[in-house]
Parts: structure tokens; sequence; C-alpha cells
């Protein structure tokens, strides 16, 4: 009986430390879409900071949160030589050069022996406890928080909204984008330090470019206008692989590809019908009782 | 060294292919088309179909496959970029739209095929002739790889006689030019548009089937490396260029032959990364661009 | 006096056109300057020179001092310069008052840390940075409706509402391109009362504007352009008097 239950709260406590986790990660796409960069380095990040958390504890045996740490600078730092050149193109061609900059860092690390290639690195001390996760993912959103209505703020809108007249207004909009890039990969790398010391184990194959989409959809679906929406769009996506995981056989269709298939319409569904996504529901629906009740 | 050449010309034919279909898109309408490389895998498991179940002969499979792409290019249009089109962010939403639309497809095969690796049937290709190999610049070249360097050779001239010497070819370049102009021209924008995903999309599906035949190997993500591969493609030849894809296409065919040759397989992914930090921090435009890569 | 901003033999092609031709220009402190001439004559790849959106193939511009070619909109903006666009380029989503609160980034204050503790002198500046925004909207005549997006006010509305934004930074120098376009004559007597008061609280203003009575009326010097060259230059009176400028442009009064 114990081991029932032990084993059932162990999935659970895995769905809960995920939904925090992709929590961040979509928020390290978040920050540069709120100023209007589709930046999609995010996978990069992460593999920079779980990496390099990881060898710091098991090579030079840093305390936990000094790695952690590390996890956090190092890809913040990586991300200014990065942004600098790359920030200066526009939508798509920015996307396309950061989800490269993400492959170069998977294909980098597949190719050194040092951290074992594509096998990666096993045997991380287990020091993540879902708790922390979710202090981090807390001060990440009081933070954002306080951002809204503040002279930085308003300049990311403003950003967004129409460059150039932001520029006109003295924003100095180069220097807000890096600093949003710098803030995402730092989110990232620390996302991927916790899961590192959370799953034991980092490899290459976990950081790949679908990686960085599901970041991006999960944003996208929450809501990329708010700071709220790319948490909701983590955890409810994190949470509906686990429904449907009990649903799929009673359908007759494999898990994997129900969740896909589920993943892509929900998706859909969004960015044709909801586009401010799942966060403006309740907004929209709002609105159109109002819009239907009499005068 | 001319056997490298020749590995390097067929295998930058599918690329060159492939990355066709991506830039006529962007350059039309401005998108980043992400279910391209579904579409491109699906074209292959369509044509593994109609040779294995319906014994088609795959110099019939082919076209017919690159027609029931071209529709599902269609279908896509209608359904993912359409109703998009009239917003502020049209562009990233559409990459968002054909995402989801990637997603759907790629699920689809996973269930409909499941998610191992299928062969053509033996036998689809003419056997080779030991005794009679063929040859091209003086190295030793396969059925396979002539075949497919000549059905690339003939689809790349079929479009550009397409593009440049027919009317729906004049229209597409109109609305690529500027979809407002050409509308008060008389140009019907939507069926150019239209016209353009059918095009991309068959060209893609018949990538697809070369593909699968290259490598014989058909699965439902076989689309994911060749898809960034193909980013880099148009981004070194300069997005919205048709020529630019087709010359970078090859470039990197033959580069990776002969990174392989000469410095190991692990590196291979890493020439078209290369080719694309490089342009895109010294010649953003690429090396035929037609659009803006910068902002305005 | 020395003059605020003075445009010295200044180039501006693209491609083969020459769209500003050896254009000289200046602008003394707090006055009111008008910049007219016929459609395509150049004046606003001037104020795009002027806010730094065009660098100029030759020649100087200075302000206050200082050369400013070649720099971005952005530092120009920090060196006292607003200016508002031929079509509007108010932030769409934003209310009326964000736009304006937004128009006041080089003057909010309050440090990043401070913002990111909400600690109270952050709030404060928060507070006080949407009362100047709604002062300033008053100003421009507009009390009501500044909380929704600035897509649905009318377009005397939005146009009123760019002004007030560009007043935000308190500049010294206002680039207005256009600001009268498609209002009526109530709004457009609105607009030059309210040129006339920035004016005296020692702001100069550059208008470009194709109302020629608008400009006669308001502005103390006028400039006048033509194919990218400077044709006349002076007070109203002379420039109505000058027999290029008839030539070239007064005859097709709107």
């Amino acid at each position: 009986m114990g081991g029932l239950l032990s084993s059932l709260y162990e999935t659970y406590q895995s769905t809960l430390a995920y939904m925090a986790l992709n929590s961040l990660l979509a928020l390290s796409v978040y920050t540069s879409l709120s100023c209007g960069q589709l930046a999609l380095g995010s996978a990069g990040f992460a593999a920079l900071g779980a990496y390099a958390a990881a060898l710091l504890t098991l090579q030079a045996h840093w305390p936990f949160p000094l790695a952690l740490s590390a996890g956090l600078a190092v890809p913040a730092l990586l991300a200014v030589p990065l942004g600098l050149p790359v920030l200066r193109l526009r939508g798509v061609f920015l996307a396309i050069a950061t989800v490269g900059f993400g492959e170069v860092v998977r294909l980098c690390l597949i190719n050194w022996e040092y951290v074992n290639g594509a096998q990666g690195i096993v045997a991380i001390p287990q020091k993540t406890a879902v708790w922390m996760i979710y202090l981090a993912l807390g001060v990440v959103l009081f933070f954002l928080a306080r951002l809204r209505g503040s002279k930085w703020g308003f300049a990311l809108e403003a950003i967004r909204e129409d460059e150039p007249a932001a520029r006109s207004m003295g924003i100095p909009v180069a220097r807000y984008k890096l600093s949003m890039l710098v803030l995402g990969a730092a989110m990232a790398g620390l996302a991927g330090a916790l899961e590192a010391h959370f799953t034991f184990m980092v490899a290459p194959n976990g950081f790949t470019f679908g990686r960085v989409v599901d970041m991006l959809v999960f944003a996208v679906v929450g809501g990329a206008r708010l700071y709220l929406g790319p948490v909701v769009g983590a955890a409810f996506l994190t949470l509906l692989p686990e429904l449907l995981r009990e649903l799929a056989p009673r359908v007759g269709i494999e898990a994997g590809p129900l969740r896909l298939m589920v993943n892509g319409l929900i998706l859909l569904a969004v960015i044709l019908f909801l586009p401010s996504g799942l966060v403006s529901l309740p907004g929209r629906l709002r609105a159109m009782r109002a819009a239907r009740s009499p005068p | 060294m001319g056997q490298q050449a020749v590995n390097g010309l067929f295998l930058g034919s599918i690329y060159a292919l492939f990355a066709l279909g991506y830039t006529l898109v962007f350059g039309v309408l401005d998108i980043l088309n992400l279910a391209h490389a579904a579409v491109f895998m699906l074209a292959s498991f369509l044509a593994l179909v109609l040779v294995s179940d319906l014994h088609l002969h795959l110099l019939l499979a082919l076209p017919c496959t690159m027609v029931l792409a071209g529709f599902l290019g269609l279908l896509l249009e209608r359904v993912a970029f359409r109703p998009l089109r009239s917003r502020p962010d049209s562009n990233i939403a559409g990459l968002i739209s054909s995402l989801a639309a990637a997603t759907v497809l790629e699920a689809l095969a996973l269930e409909v095929f499941g998610p191992n690796v299928a062969r053509f049937p033996f036998g689809t290709l003419p056997a080779e002739d030991p005794a009679h190999p063929l040859h091209l610049f003086g190295a030793v070249v396969s059925r396979l790889q002539l075949t497919i360097i000549g059905v690339a050779v003939i689809l790349f001239l079929s479009l550009t006689f397409l593009v440049k010497r027919t009317r729906l070819g004049r229209e597409v370049r109109a609305v690529a030019e500027s979809p407002r102009a050409a509308r008060v021209l008389g140009v019907n924008v939507d069926r150019a548009i239209a016209a353009s995903f059918f095009i991309s999309s068959a060209l893609g599906g018949a990538a697809g089937v070369l593909y699968g035949l290259a490598f014989n190997s058909i699965s439902p993500d076989m689309g994911r490396s060749v898809e960034l591969k193909g980013l880099s493609v148009i981004i070194v030849g300069g997005m919205g260029s048709m020529p630019g894809a087709v010359l970078a296409g090859f470039a990197l065919g033959l580069t990776e032959v002969f990174v392989v040759a000469h410095l190991g397989g692990s590196w291979r992914d890493a020439v078209s990364f290369a080719g694309l930090f490089l342009i895109l921090v010294l010649k953003p435009h690429g090396l035929l661009g037609a659009v803006s890569p910068r902002e305005a | 006096m020395t003059p605020l901003l003075s445009l010295e033999r200044v180039h501006r092609s693209f491609g083969g056109v020459r769209a500003v031709d050896g254009a000289a220009l200046t602008v003394a402190p707090a006055e009111v300057h008008g910049l007219i001439g016929p459609n395509g004559a150049g004046k606003t790849s001037v104020l795009n020179l002027v806010s730094g959106f065009l660098a100029p193939n030759a020649g100087r511009i200075v302000l206050g001092g200082r050369s400013i070619q070649g720099l971005g909109p952005d530092r120009v903006a920090a060196l006292g310069v607003a200016r508002t666009f031929q079509s509007i380029r108010l932030f769409p989503d934003l209310s009326a008052r964000d736009n304006v609160v937004v128009g006041q980034h080089l003057r909010r204050r309050a440090s990043l840390v401070a913002q990111l503790l909400a600690l109270p002198s952050a709030r404060a500046e928060k507070r006080s940075a949407r009362e100047t925004a709604a002062a300033l909207l008053e100003r421009v005549g507009l009390s009501d409706r500044i909380l929704e997006p600035a897509r649905h006010l009318s377009y005397g509305e939005q146009r009123r509402v760019e002004i007030a934004r560009a007043l935000g930074s308190a500049p010294r120098l206002l680039l207005l391109d256009e600001p009268t376009a498609g209002m009526n004559p109530p709004e457009v007597r609105a607009v030059a009362e309210l040129i006339r008061k920035v004016a005296a609280e020692g702001r100069a203003v550059l208008l470009v504007e194709h109302n020629v009575r608008l400009v006669m009326e308001v502005c103390e010097r006028i400039t006048v352009l033509d194919f990218g060259k400077v044709i006349a230059e002076g007070t109203p009176a002379e420039v109505a008097r000058d027999r290029a400028v008839i030539a070239a442009y007064l005859g097709s009064e709107p």
C-alpha cells in the first residue's frame, strides 16, 4: 500500500515540478515577446544553464545555490554577444537566427566528449525540491508584475507596438531588447539547472528545436500579452497530457499522437480565434455578454 | 573528388527543392510556413502507399504525390493562413498557425503510420547493373542519384518556365511585390496566393519523395532536420529569391559532403548553421536576397 | 542670438532622387517656424533628418550647438526633440493616457530597483506620471475617453493625443508633421492656440503644414521648399510676396 502511495506521489510530484519549470521556460520566451521580438534561443540557454550547473555540482562540488547561480549567469552572459548582432534582425529572421543558436549549442554538446556527447551527464544528485521551483517562479512573477505600469514596462509595450515611434520618444530600443533577451536567458538557464538536479540527468536531446517550440506554444496559448499568460499556458498544457493519457485508450488512439494532435488543435484554435491567449478568455466572454444584453 | 561532387549535387538538389517551397511562400506572403516540413514528410508516406499498396510505378507515383501534396498546401492556406491575412502581426501569427498545422499533420502521420521507419519496397527503383555503371562528370553515379538529380533539374526548369513565362507566374510575382498594387491591377490575389501554396507544397512533396528514396528511410520525424537546414538554405540564398534557394541548396549539399569526408560525420549539421550565422551577421540579405531582413 | 536648430547645406538622396538638396534652415529658441512646400518637396524628409530617422548624405545638423546628424532617433530625442508623424503613430492598444505616459519616458525618474521592489517612491512616481499625462491631455482639449484604447478615438482626437504625447518629454524643439490634416476649423484653431502657448513656454516649434493660412497666422518665420531646395525664407509677409514662392506653390492654395 505504501509503495502504491509513494509511486502515485512521485508521478504527481513530477507533473507539479514540470508545470512550474515549463512556466519558467515559457516566460523566458515571453520576455522577448513582450517587446515584440520572437527570440527562440531558450532551448540553447536552458542547455547552457543545465550543463553549467551540473558540471559545477559534479566536478567542482559547488553548493547548490552557487551552482544554480552559475546556471543563471552563464546563459545570461552569452546572450549579450548573441543579442548584439541578432536583435537588429526583424521578425522571422531573428527567430531563425536564435533557433540556429540553440541548435549550435546542442550540436556542440553532442560533439564534446568531456560531457559524454550525445549520452549526456547522469547521476546528478537530486537537489531540487518542488518548492524551490515554485519559489523561483514566484520571484520571477513578482518582478514581472512590478514592471507593469513602470517606466520599463511602458517602454517595452511601446517597442512592441511601434518601434520607430518608441525611438522618437527617447526609448533606447536596442538596450531594452537586449535586456529582455538576457533576462529570458537567465530564466531559461535557471529552469535548466533546476531541471538537471531534479531528473538526475542532462542530455543534448533534451534541448531540441522542438523544446523551444513547446515553450513558444505555452506562451502563445496562455497569452503572450500578460506575464500570467505563459504560466497559464504551461500549466494547462503540462497537465493536459496526463489527462489525455487516461483518455487515450478509451478513444482508441495512441497517447503520443493524441497529445500532439490536441496540442496542435488547441494552438490553431487559439491563434485563429483567441489570439491573446487563454488569459484573455474571461475578458472576451464579459465583452460578449455585455454586447448581447439590452442597452 | 568527382564522386563527392556527385554526392553533393544529389543531396543538394533535394535541399534546393525543399527550400524553393519555403522561399516561394515567404516571398509572396512574408510568412515562414513551418508546416512545409510536415508536407514533405507526409508526401513521402503517400508515395510509399501509392507504390507498395497500389502498386503504382514510381514515375507515376511521383507526380500523383506532388499533386496530392499541392492540394494539402491549398487546404493549409485556406485553414491556417487566409484567416490571418488582415492581422497586423500576420507573419508571426502565420508562423504560429503553421506550427499548429505541422503538429496536427505530424500527429496524423504518427497515428496512421506509426513511429517506426518505413522503406520503399525493394525494386521501386530499377536495380543497378554492376557490369555497366553509369558515369557523370567522371564519377560513378547510381541510378538512384541520377533519377533524383534528373527529376530535380526538370522541376527547376518547369518552375522557372512557370514563373517567368506564364500569366500565373507573373501574377504571383506581382503579389510578391505588393499585394495591394497587384489587386489594383486586377490580379486575383487570393488565387495567386493559393497557387503559390500549391506549387510550394508540390515541390516540398517532391523533395520528400526523393529524400525517402535517397536515404531509404521514411518516418514521421524525418522533416525535423531538413526543416532547419531548409531555413539555413533560404537565408543564405536570400529570402524570397528562388535562384538563391537553388544555389544555396546545392552549395549546402556540396559543402556537407566535403565536410563529412574531411572532418567526420558529426559536424555535418554544423555546416548549415555556420553558414546561417555568417550570412545573417555579414550579409543578411543573403546571396541573392530580395527581402529586407532588418527593421525598417 | 544663436539658433536652436540649424541645417547647413544638408543633402539627402534616395536612389537617384534628391529629397533634400543643399537645404539650409535655422530655428531660434521658442520660435514658431513654418516649413511649407508642394507635395514631395522634402518637408517630411527634413523632419526625419532633424529627428534622427535619416542621416544626411552631406551637410550638418546642429542642435543647441551640437552636431546631431547621424545620431539615432532616441539620442536626438534625449537632446530635447519631440515629434508627431504625418500618418499618426499612436500605440493603438494603449489608452490615450498611457500613450502620453510613454511620451514622458525621458522625464520619468524612478530607478529600476525601486520599480522592481515596488517601493513607495516608485508607486508615487507612477501616479504622478499618470496625472501629468491627464493634464497634458486636458491642455489639448481631451479629458474624457482618455482611458480607451487609442484606436477608438476619432482622427482629430488622435492627432491631438499625438501632440500631447510629444509634449510629454518637455522638449525644447517640437516637430509637427501636418498636425491639422483632416481637422475641422474649430479643431484647427485649437491647435493654433496650442502652438502659441507651447512657444510661450519657451519651446521652439517646427511646423510642417499644407494649411497655408494656419502657417501664416501662427509662424514667425517660414521656410519654403520645392524639389528639396529652399526657395524662400522669411516672415510670413515676405514669403507671401516672394515671386518664386507664388510661382511654385501659393497658386494652389487648398
